[in-house]
């Protein structure tokens, strides 16, 4: 009897150890799902769209909670860490858009292909990398994902072809691994992301002509954010229906503030291109908090109360925790804790991100091309060189 | 300074080689043996990160052309645009980002005193900026387009080379886009890695119908550009980024010509020629004075400044003069325009007796790294 006491005492000591809410949620039921009515979507040349209910499971939005969290944070840090001057060079951050790389990626599968120009930390994450290598690869250290050489616009993951410095160029790449998906006939699509500046870019309607011509399983996907740097869509185009700027290719345009309405865009665009019809257009509407990028401050050619605004109103990561709390798919205790961890793991890797080494001078001039043997490379002056191997 | 003791290795090794004329004058100078590093030694510290330095050398106030101001490099080009616009009525300037002064403030004000009609913005379109530039030239209006950074230049490649180059020739000089300026900055800035520190002017080199120009300093870039603006050919004027605010100078507040195509000799020597252009030329002058101070010997250094046409009569007269070249440009060295002074120099027609004997030879380029692109910028270009 003592012993059984004794044995006991120890498991409730144990048990209070744990922090209060845990025990709360131990004690609370959550609905396993709910339905929630989405934005319709408008359409060009379609039918019909995407549905405008959807269900969302309890344990989904657990996890794009904690996906939308972690970029946020990513962002915030390497803003932080940049004016530590930690990170150097050009940084664009996407804080504000986290909806569109997290709605993106639940619509698609990890087989699936995605390219997008620079703002592309939250794919980076998104595909499958961790904050870590991100940070680092920011930070210019080799446990970078590449290596520490790219930066800030060139990271690249699985099935995720970059970070791209010119915009606009990666569209007709877009356009090319479609058609490599469809000549694999492994039921793949490529997401080609480009922003509202950079549709106004002749290459882009080249690639829509190719694309439509050939029936490939691209999804174009313009991230309209309003402003291509400091240019408002009103001043840089003539059309600003995105959507409908693929005139030949169907276009939806969905609210790029909403995951679910993303997510479910992004599934019927998936269908329609797996289906062998061609192409399809979607015009994100989203915003983004910071700047173009580091060096602007990002509030001359717009106000401050209109970021306010949309903060309040339209923040993803607020919609949905509203969501899920109001329909008591988790509870505010429960996600607050989310933010803890999500926190420290952000803290650990920006530390990791600090301290990792640069990448040694020697490899400098490796991957210049794919050479066996190696060869040399002269540097400044014809006493400097640089082996290059690959 | 590494691109100092590569220099003086340089002029050691000749010396070793044999070389004649001057180096005799060396033999009994008493070189400081301490500053000069052994190669190997050399090569040891190379591996060390340095951080690309240069000092921008103002050149002295100019009499002859009026009241001067102080002027930074954006300013100079301000300065420029706005007598252009004044003088013409026909000029129009436009390009991303333009209007509310430019993301380098070369543009500020002149929308608020010249209207909206002749300073404008353009969409994200750079074969569309510089077609349209064409269009207009082609009317006889002044065009004057601006290329947010020359690494964007390339979409636009197509019609500068195959359009506006090409356009009075193959009309029999019933047409022409003369009056078509492009403007774009240009070279390494420090962070800007790959697709904003690129210094393409090689590029453009290999096409005749245009002109390529590029400036030293606020003084050379309002006097080019104006030159520019008025030539009657296609012209294309990068204007080096870092030296924006970096560069300051007296400048004279209205408006006055530098001709194209003549290089500019800027220090006189007899024992090497040095020649270089942009940001460079600071470079080039600050290993002509430490040459001059630890080694004895002296350098004429040349500004090239038009690219394209090039000034071949002024460089080959100084390499007749001091039998030696060195060539120095930020962009990588194969295929960069020191391969094309180089080999010029060398044929025989320009009258002078430069030959490789020596197994370091007379002519040497001290240019980017071979074959990298600029991502690491101080690495890169280790000067």
């Amino acid at each position: 009897m003592r012993k059984m006491l004794a044995a006991v005492s120890r498991v409730l000591s144990g048990v209070a150890q744990k922090p209060a809410s845990r025990v709360l949620v131990a004690s609370r039921h959550f609905a396993n799902d709910a339905t929630f009515e989405i934005k319709k979507c408008d359409l060009h040349r379609l039918e019909e769209g995407p549905p405008v209910t959807t269900v969302l499971t309890r344990e989904d939005g657990l996890k794009y909670y904690r996906m939308m969290q972690t970029v946020r944070r990513m962002e915030l840090k390497a803003d932080q860490l940049y004016k530590q001057k930690i990170i150097r060079g050009f940084c664009h951050l996407c804080d504000g858009q986290e909806a569109c790389c997290v709605g993106l990626e639940a619509g698609i599968n990890p087989t699936d292909h995605l390219i997008t120009a620079y703002r592309a930390h939250g794919f980076t994450f998104t595909r499958g990398l961790s904050v870590r290598e991100i940070l680092a690869e920011l930070t210019g250290r080799r446990g970078g994902c590449a290596k520490g050489k790219g930066g800030s616009m060139h990271m690249y993951a699985k099935n995720f072809y970059g970070g791209n410095g010119i915009v606009g160029a990666q569209v007709p790449l877009g356009a090319g691994i479609a058609l490599a998906c469809k000549y694999n006939g492994k039921d793949e699509v490529c997401l080609t992301l480009y922003g509202d500046g950079a549709a106004n870019q002749g290459q882009i309607f080249e690639a829509y002509n190719m694309a439509a011509l050939w029936k490939l399983p691209c999804i174009f996907i313009c991230e309209n954010n309003r402003y291509g740097m400091g240019t408002s869509v009103e001043r840089a185009a003539a059309s600003t229906d995105y959507y409908k700027r693929g005139d030949f290719i169907p276009g939806l345009r969905v609210d790029g503030m909403d995951i679910l309405c993303v997510r479910e865009a992004t599934k019927f665009a998936a269908a329609y291109c797996r289906s062998g019809k061609g192409p399809i257009l979607m015009e994100l509407q989203t915003y983004r908090y910071h700047g173009h990028s580091m060096s602007d401050p990002g509030v001359s050619y717009r106000t401050r109360e209109e970021i306010q605004e949309v903060r309040s109103k339209s923040d993803p990561i607020m919609l949905l925790k509203d969501r899920m709390v109001n329909s008591n798919l988790a509870s505010v205790e429960e996600l607050k804790e989310i933010d803890v961890e999500v926190r420290k793991e952000i803290e650990d890797a920006a530390q990791f991100a600090t301290a990792d080494p640069e990448p040694p001078l020697e490899e400098l001039g490796y991957h210049i091309y794919c050479n066996d043997p190696p060869f040399e490379v002269r540097g400044a002056n014809q006493w400097i060189k640089f082996k290059s191997i690959s | 300074m590494a691109a100092v003791a590569a220099f003086a290795g340089w002029l050691l090794r000749l010396r070793a080689a044999g070389a004649d004329g001057p180096w005799r004058r060396l033999c009994g100078a008493g070189l400081s043996r301490g500053f000069l590093q052994s190669a190997s030694a050399y090569g040891a510290a190379a591996q060390r990160r340095q951080v690309a330095h240069f000092t921008f050398q103002p050149d002295p106030e100019p009499v002859e052309y009026g009241q001067t101001q102080k002027m930074n490099l954006f300013q100079a080009v301000t300065s420029a645009l706005d007598n252009s616009l004044a003088k013409d009525p026909t000029a129009v300037i436009f390009g991303e980002d333009v209007a509310f002064g430019g993301v380098f403030r070369c543009t500020v004000g002149l929308r608020d005193k010249y209207g909206k009609d002749r300073v404008f913005n353009t969409p994200l379109c750079e074969q569309g900026i510089v077609g349209f530039g064409i269009g207009i030239a082609v009317t006889g209006a002044t065009a004057i387009a601006e290329i947010q950074f020359a690494d964007y230049i390339f979409p636009a490649f197509d019609q500068i080379v195959n359009e506006a180059a090409k356009y009075r020739y193959r009309s029999g000089d019933l047409f022409n886009c003369g009056s078509l300026t492009i403007r774009s900055p240009w070279g390494c800035v420090g962070h800007g890695a790959l697709y904003h520190s690129q210094s393409p002017e090689a590029f453009f080199a290999h096409c005749p119908g245009i002109k390529v120009v590029v400036p030293r300093s606020p003084f050379q870039a309002k006097g080019l550009l104006l030159s520019c603006i008025e030539d009657k050919n296609p012209c294309i004027f990068f204007e080096p980024k870092i030296l924006y605010r970096a560069a300051v100078e007296q400048v004279p507040v209205e408006p006055y010509n530098i001709p194209l195509s003549q290089a500019e000799v800027i220090q006189e020597g007899s024992d090497v020629t040095l020649v270089a252009w942009g940001t460079q030329v600071h470079v080039i002058r600050e290993v002509a004075a430490m040459a001059q101070e630890k080694l004895g010997v002296s350098c004429e250094v040349i500004d090239l400044r038009t690219i394209l046409p090039w000034d071949v009569d002024t460089v080959c007269k100084s390499v007749i003069k001091t039998g030696r070249l060195l060539v120095s440009h930020e962009a990588p060295l194969t295929g960069g325009f020191a391969s094309e002074i180089s080999s010029t120099v060398q044929e025989p027609q320009f009258g002078n007796s430069i030959s490789s004997e020596s197994p370091w030879g007379r002519i040497n380029r001290s240019c980017a790294s071979q074959s990298l692109p600029p991502s690491h910028g101080s690495v890169f270009l280790s000067s």
